[in-house]
């Protein structure tokens, strides 16, 4: 019996591959796509604009608050209606991007406003300018704070990608759901299905924590 | 655009709505009281010195941390009838939210516990107070200001994350707008009112943790 249903999933393997290669490619562009989006906001967020700045923070509010489930299936079935076509690919791209750039704006956010203003005062009387400053004064002594929870985030991302199962996309997630029609261990199948979660998740979760080890270490020493 | 978007069929589906607004309210407060259960214990186990009970609890906190709820769920609903357990999906849902929540918690109230000064425990051991005098009246009042923004901010996360129930067709706030999007193929109508619902809750709670942590005089909430 359980060696029929080790064979019968074994037989399954191609699809597994395929799920998991589905859930790495989506979690790495909407990773690489949300840090440079998050990134750009969160900068802009801390700038001067008050205007600019609370219209980011609504729109990080509407994201925090409300299920990422709904916010997928906003995208996937409202956007046709106002005339853009996309298929479950592109829906989900979107819908993850859109996350972590919300949560990244705010940890930048906070990663820029933990610099001491006299950096940023020293920064301006000595005639950089406001690219410089940011490049070079800020964001470097910003990273210390922002690159453990950013780690972190990440990991998010990956589990958060799961979700996307439910407009249809084959991920890791859908596999096991569609296997489990077939094999019906559930234990077994979802055990395995956590597994390939647990293989991508889990050196992130180390590094983020030897991140936060190591920038608290270096806090502490830099500290006036 | 959406140029024919119907608020009437948004009131007469309200009923629907609310019932599962109020279902969605009930079964995350039974999970997080759930969750605090598991993360209690948890906490417990992952503080002894001794291997035996600290080693399983890292692994669960490790496994909940690094694998999706939605694999756990299925995990549960589809593997707990292999083990002779047919369990309703509300209480299965129940079950993954409480499981899943309570190894965020432990880590919560572990955080709480190891911020409270060494030398305060060393002072309480010099003046004589056994374990759990020292726990009772000088580490958990103090560690207990410090877990509640970040308790708060879980349970936010908790209220979200039950939006994921709907997918084993558990009669929440999630299914009741997937219900008007497949009746009546109004996806606008169901999903935005949903997720308005959902700003409700959430600023509810969020307010919550600005108050408490004016209260206590702790940064707020950190989601």
């Amino acid at each position: 019996m359980i060696w029929q249903q080790l064979q019968s999933l074994a037989g399954s393997y191609p699809l597994a591959l395929r799920g998991l290669g589905m859930t790495v490619v989506l979690s790495l562009i909407s990773l690489v796509l949300g840090t440079l989006l998050g990134f750009g906001l969160g900068i802009l967020r801390t700038g001067g604009n008050r205007l600019v700045g609370s219209l980011i923070g609504a729109w990080v509010d509407l994201i925090r608050g409300t299920p990422f489930l709904v916010q997928i299936f906003l995208i996937f079935f409202i956007l046709p209606e106002l005339g853009i076509e996309l298929d479950a690919f592109t829906a989900g791209i979107i819908a993850l991007t859109n996350l972590a750039a919300c949560f990244i704006c705010e940890i930048v956010a906070a990663g820029i406003r933990s610099v001491p203003t006299g950096q940023v005062e020293a920064a301006l009387a000595s005639g950089l300018s406001r690219w410089q400053r940011m490049r070079q004064v800020v964001l470097p002594q910003a990273m210390r704070i922002v690159l453990p929870p950013l780690v972190g985030q990440y990991v998010l991302l990956i589990k958060d990608s799961s979700v996307v199962s439910a407009i249809g996309l084959t991920d890791l997630t859908r596999v096991g759901w569609l296997v489990v029609q077939r094999v019906p261990n559930g234990l077994l199948v979802f055990f395995l299905v956590g597994v390939g979660y647990f293989i991508v998740c889990y050196p992130l979760i180390m590094l983020a924590r030897r991140l936060e080890r190591r920038m608290g270490a270096a806090h502490g020493e830099v500290q006036l | 655009m959406l140029e024919n978007f119907s608020f009437r069929s948004i009131v007469e589906y309200l009923p629907l709505f609310g019932q599962g607004l109020v279902t969605t309210v009930w079964l995350s407060a039974l999970s997080f009281v759930g969750a605090l259960a598991v993360g209690i214990v948890l906490c417990a186990m992952n503080l002894q010195r001794g291997w035996l009970f600290r080693a399983p609890a890292k692994a669960y906190i490790d496994a909940v941390r690094a694998t999706p709820l939605l694999a756990q769920l299925y995990f549960l609903y589809f593997g707990l009838p292999r083990l002779g357990f047919v369990l309703p999906e509300l209480v299965v849902g129940i079950l993954a939210l409480s499981l899943n929540s309570g190894a965020y918690v432990a880590e919560i109230i572990r955080a709480g516990i190891l911020s409270i000064p060494r030398g305060q425990v060393e002072a309480s051991v010099a003046s004589g107070m056994t374990y759990v005098q020292r726990m009772r009246l000088v580490i958990l009042p103090q560690a207990f200001k410090v877990t509640i923004p970040p308790l708060l901010g879980q349970a936010i996360v908790l209220v979200k994350d039950s939006a994921l129930l709907s997918l084993i067709s558990v009669a929440e706030l999630t299914r009741a707008g997937q219900l008007l999007a497949s009746d009546r193929f109004m996806p606008a109508e169901g999903f935005l009112t949903i997720a308005a619902f959902y700003l409700l809750l959430y600023y509810c709670l969020k307010g919550l943790a600005a108050l408490s942590g004016r209260w206590l005089g702790t940064a707020g909430a950190r989601t």
